[in-house]
């Protein structure tokens, strides 16, 4: 009994010294086992008196209690470490690239027009489509543009034979909607439209997104605040000035050009507004009544505004590129700038 | 249309700048397309004259002159021009002189010889492109010691405006000075045109045999001009900043008329014409030489003005080289005609023309200013050439001249269009400035038409000029009012942008490529395919309409190919064109095509080659997207454009929507495309039109999965001995995958070892080992006896 107090030293010196799981085991094994000095100590009790018993088996148990706590707290520890070792030995370089397929991403083109029709759609505007092989009815003659009409000129034609020709812009899609349905209407037509011109500033395909609104009670005044609201929102910008300057178009009547503030200078004059600090971003105006006449709407009852624009000048001027061309060429090195 | 600043501001002189000007016109909708200066920077140029010539002692092509520069000495002079002369006057630039580019004139000597200044040339004066003969010879009259640019008002713009095709009007001084009016409120002076009198009977007879196309026509004779007289230089420069050429006095007369009032006019030599005007269609295959000396035949639908004996010229286009006024003409003819819209529209275009004239009479001329445009030529020339004048003869149909009808204008639709009620005053200030005489207010006015805006028929055309008078900017702004109805919206259909996005994440680029392509091109890739050609291609190899996606997938992969790029993925979507014009079908595709290594380049990725099978799983994915895959198969095909062992058509319900499969090896061979290169299209509507999700419970009872491995044939095809495996595995299978196909060892050489693994789960029960030991035994014998599988031990 006496040399208690010795033995408890001696085993917490021998837990402190393992250094791993098997050596603590061994540790409690030999103190605390079935065999172990301290429960031989408590095996000893009997032979002590019974007025003995009961202290000295407190003080054995208490012993015992404090070494089984230490050895609990040393496992612990020893398995820290060893959870640590683990993680240290498990370290990667996370700096490395992650793995897998890089992302493609959409044409610049698609991109620019996907943006215009969402902006649209959020007030009710309906996306629709048309051939882009034309007839010269609806591309023309249902426009207010007859044969021989100097408004020809104004786009080069594609032509197959003496009617059927290569959409010169979307508009005929606003005469065959007109044609199929009764106003309300609301459309944007998105699509290829195309002019046989080709330099600089010119590629014989481009991409234009028309628009039309036609009810009751629609003026010029509504046009001028869907265009506004329309370009402020494209160029998020709110202060971005818009302005509208007559011109004509013979299915719109009064017909306007939208000019914005330059947005590559804010207006003060660069290369890409030629120093003007204006911008000619797009057509619009009221439809002209033959246009109703042609595509069957009462022209008395309903008015309505229509737009149209192209969507390779408004991407030019909103991501900065400066080659027209380059939307043609599918460069992989190009078209990843916009993923 | 090109004007001199200066000139406009002898007719209308608003208190504006060039630019504050030129916006206006602007704003009103005349688009200013340029403001130039007329001439170079210069300064330090007078008038001057020789006065002595002499040659110079040691140069054969100089000559030392004497000039008298108005400062009182004689100033000497070397001049190496040819056509220097004694009593020439002519622009002298005198030493400290700047000439353009910023060229200063210093005392010098040539050649030993003293010379203290220059005597310019024109281009010298950047007043004539390239190099010009030799000095600038100014006329008698020109005032010796002033300053040059003064005196030629040199410090003048030319404006350009580019005009929409329904403004005829403004292709005039006349017109352009009326506009400003209109927009500035400065007044409008018209220069006065006298009537001038006949100083002879000399008539030359004119008929009109269609005066639907011809119906006013006005001739005059001028007797005994001097036709070697030369154009006055304020009408030159004139001519000049409008962009006209001088040639000489009758042509600068009738351009001159044109640019001012806007009629184009034209000069006969009298003496070639043989017994009359005839204003009449030509006849089918008549000759005629055009002054550009063009050769051209014309037809019944040409309007030609002839004289008894053949055409002279294309009414409104353009006069014959046979008639024209040349220096030695005597007797003029002057033609001043109204040609319809109609007679001109379309003719110098036939004949691959577009002359000034022509320009005008297509868009239209002011049917009223024929008889003084004609007493306008007629003043012009004649104090330049000389000559007696006749009294004009006119042809007129009234009834085919362009009708003056008056157009209502309702106040309530004005109000409605604009989106605000004007006040009076401002509709009947609008209405004056534009020459319009209106009715009273009332509910609605009567507008009458001015001869000169024959663009104006309907009321719209009124509400137009109001607003654009008014100001666009200064009507009112407002967004436009609708019910908020829903719409309906499928959602079995998959969007093209879902699609889109789809092909984005799977690492693809969209690609959008011309819609006409070359047709070797596309014969070598679809050689049986038909499509539409285009009548006036830009080039030959983009004349043809694209029949399938690949060629312009395939042009964009050389591209790339050349430029290093060497994993290439890309989609495009948009219409193809099949069939002859009359049969064709346009159809929205949707195609893609892959090249180089299956991954990305990187630290962990093989290098492998992309297959067959990254094509097949990306389209499968993207067909996965409807919901529907069940309906589509895959069916070994050959196709033009494809590796025939290499290729399949799509299916949906049994119709083939598309193919997929490598690009045929010997198609690559002729691009010269090295890597192998896979390629699909796709119908769109296939691949948009999916289903909405259909739930099935959940069972609670255990799933059981068996792993079978079959060994069969190399030429066995997968997907029916799967499609007989699941039907014979009864209703319970949920799931299958094919995890492994083995060729190799351990299977004999032309066979092929696959491992399929079935999963089954019964809904309201667990199934039990003999049910599923059944389903297994079923399930090898039909692999067995359909397709001589046998099971891998």
């Amino acid at each position: 009994m006496d040399h208690l107090p010795a033995l408890v030293n001696e085993a917490k010196a021998a837990i402190a010294a393992a250094e791993d799981a098997q050596a603590l085991d061994q540790v409690r094994v030999r103190f605390l086992g079935k065999k172990g000095e301290i429960t031989a100590l408590l095996k000893g009790l009997g032979q002590l008196s019974p007025e003995e018993r009961p202290a000295a088996g407190e003080r054995i148990n208490e012993a015992k209690q404090a070494l089984q706590h230490e050895l609990e707290h040393r496992r612990h520890v020893i398995e820290q470490a060893a959870m640590q070792a683990q993680l240290e030995a498990e370290r990667i370089d996370v700096t490395l690239p992650g793995r897998g397929e890089a992302n493609g991403g959409l044409h610049p083109v698609t991109r620019t027009l996907e943006r215009i029709e969402s902006l649209f759609q959020h007030i009710g505007f309906e996306v629709a489509f048309g051939p882009e092989i034309e007839d010269d009815f609806h591309n023309f003659e249902a426009l207010n543009i007859p044969a021989h009409h100097p408004a020809r000129g104004m786009a080069d034609t594609f032509y197959f034979d003496a009617t059927r020709l290569l959409r010169t812009h979307t508009s005929p899609v606003q005469v065959r909607t007109m044609q199929s349905q009764q106003p309300p209407i609301r459309i944007v037509c998105p699509g290829r439209v195309y002019r046989s011109d080709s330099d600089l500033t010119h590629t014989p395909m481009f991409h234009q997104v028309e628009g039309l609104l036609v009810d009751e009670g629609v003026s010029f005044a509504d046009l001028k605040g869907t265009i506004a609201d329309f370009l402020q929102a494209f160029f998020e910008r709110d202060d971005l000035d818009v302005r509208f300057r007559p011109s004509y178009f013979p299915f719109t009547e009064p017909s306007a050009e939208v000019d914005i503030q330059c947005v590559m200078c804010q207006g003060n004059g660069c290369r890409v507004c030629s120093h003007s600090g204006w911008l000619e971003v797009m057509g619009c105006g009221m439809v002209h009544p033959e246009v109703f006449r042609h595509s069957c709407v009462d022209a008395e009852r309903y008015t309505g505004f229509a737009f149209g624009m192209g969507a390779e000048r408004l991407a030019m001027l909103r991501y900065g590129v400066n080659d027209l061309r380059l939307f043609f060429d599918n460069d992989l090195r190009f078209l990843r700038q916009f993923n | 249309m090109k004007f001199s600043e200066a000139w406009l501001r002898e007719w209308v002189s608003p208190a504006l700048g060039t630019q504050a000007l030129a916006d206006a016109i602007t704003m009103a909708g005349l688009e200013v397309d340029g403001i130039e200066p007329v001439g170079a920077i210069f300064q330090g140029v007078v008038v001057a004259t020789v006065v002595a010539k002499a040659p110079h002692p040691d140069a054969d092509k100089l000559n030392v002159c004497q000039v008298d520069d108005g400062s009182g000495e004689r100033v000497q002079v070397v001049c190496g021009a040819p056509n220097v002369d004694i009593g020439q006057k002519v622009p002298f630039a005198r030493v400290g002189a700047v000439l353009p580019d910023d060229f200063k004139i210093k005392r010098a000597k040539l050649r030993g010889v003293e010379s203290c200044g220059m005597i310019c040339s024109a281009s010298e004066l950047g007043l004539e492109e390239g190099r010009s003969e030799g000095i600038y010879v100014l006329p008698g009259d020109a005032p010796v010691g002033k300053d040059f640019r003064a005196w030629l008002q040199l410090d003048d713009h030319t404006i350009e405006v580019d005009l929409t095709p329904n403004r005829g009007d403004c292709l005039s001084l006349r017109g352009i000075a009326r506009e400003v009016g209109c927009v500035t409120g400065a007044k409008v002076i018209e220069p006065s045109i006298a009537p001038i009198a006949a100083r002879n009977n000399a008539q030359f007879a004119v008929e009109v045999s269609d005066s639907e196309w011809c119906p006013r026509y006005l001739g005059r004779v001028i007797r005994d001009v001097d036709a070697s007289a030369s154009t006055p230089l304020w009408m030159r420069e004139r001519l000049r900043r409008g962009g006209i050429r001088s040639i000489d006095p009758a042509v600068d007369v009738t351009n001159y008329v044109m640019l001012e009032l806007g009629q184009p006019m034209h000069a006969f030599d009298l003496d070639a014409l043989k017994g009359g005007i005839q204003v009449r269609r030509a006849h089918a295959g008549e000759r005629l030489t055009l002054l550009d000396g063009q050769d051209v035949v014309l037809n019944e639908d040409t309007l030609v003005i002839a004289d008894h004996d053949r055409a002279l010229a294309i009414a409104g286009v353009m006069g014959g080289e046979a008639t024209g006024v040349t220096g030695e003409t005597r007797n003029l003819f002057l033609e001043a005609a109204y040609f319809s819209p109609l007679a001109v529209a379309g003719k110098a275009r036939d004949f691959g023309l577009h002359t000034d004239a022509s320009h005008r009479f297509e868009r239209g001329v002011d049917p009223d200013i024929t008889r003084p445009a004609m007493e306008r030529a007629t003043q012009l020339l004649t104090a330049i050439v000389g000559g007696s004048p006749g009294p004009i003869t006119e042809v007129r149909q009234p009834a085919h001249l362009p009708r003056r009808a008056d157009v209502e204008l309702r106040r309530e639709r004005l109000s409605a269009c604009l989106g605000v009620r004007l006040p009076d005053e401002e509709i009947h200030r609008i209405f004056r400035s534009l020459g319009m005489a209106s009715s009273a207010p009332g509910q609605s006015w009567r507008v009458q038409i001015p001869s000169w805006r024959f663009d104006i028929s309907i009321e719209e055309d009124l509400i137009e000029e109001i607003a654009r008078l008014h100001g666009y900017n200064r009507l009112p702004v407002r967004r436009p009012q609708a019910r908020l109805g829903l719409k309906a919206d499928d959602e079995a259909t998959r969007p093209l942008r879902r699609l889109r996005r789809h092909m984005v994440s799977r690492g693809y680029q969209e690609a959008v490529t011309y819609s006409f392509v070359s047709p070797e091109l596309q014969a070598l890739i679809i050689p049986n395919g038909v499509s539409p050609t285009l009548a006036n291609p830009i080039s030959s190899d983009m004349s043809v309409m694209r029949h399938s996606l690949f060629p312009g997938l395939i042009k964009a992969l050389t591209h790339n190919l050349n430029r290093q790029q060497h994993r290439v993925r890309l989609f495009e979507t948009g219409l193809v064109f099949q069939g002859e014009l009359d049969e064709l079908v346009q159809t929205s595709m949707f195609g893609g095509l892959i090249c180089g290594t299956r991954d990305v380049e990187g630290w962990s990725s093989r290098r492998d080659s992309v297959d067959f099978y990254d094509l097949k799983g990306d389209l499968e994915s993207l067909i996965a997207l409807g919901g529907n895959a069940e309906e589509w198969t895959f069916v070994p095909a050959a196709h033009p454009a494809l590796h025939p062992g290499r290729s399949a058509s799509l299916c949906r319900d049994g119709q083939v929507v598309g193919w997929l499969g490598a690009l045929h090896p010997g198609i690559r061979a002729q691009l010269d495309i090295k890597p192998e290169v896979y390629v699909f299209e796709v119908e769109q509507a296939a691949l948009t039109q999916g289903v909405i999700p259909k739930f099935e419970p959940l069972s609670r009872y255990p799933e059981v999965r068996r792993d079978l491995a079959f060994v069969l044939r190399e030429d066995v095809e997968i997907a029916p001995l799967i499609e007989s495996i699941r039907s014979r595995a009864g209703d319970w299978l949920t799931q299958w995958q094919l995890f492994d196909v083995y060729r190799g060892k351990g299977v004999d050489d032309g066979d092929k070892s696959i491992a399929l693994g079935l999963t089954w789960q019964h809904p309201s029960r667990t199934l039990n080992d003999e049910e599923i030991n059944q389903l297994i035994a079923d399930v090898v014998e039909v692999a067995q006896a359909r397709f001589g599988a046998r099971l891998r031990s």
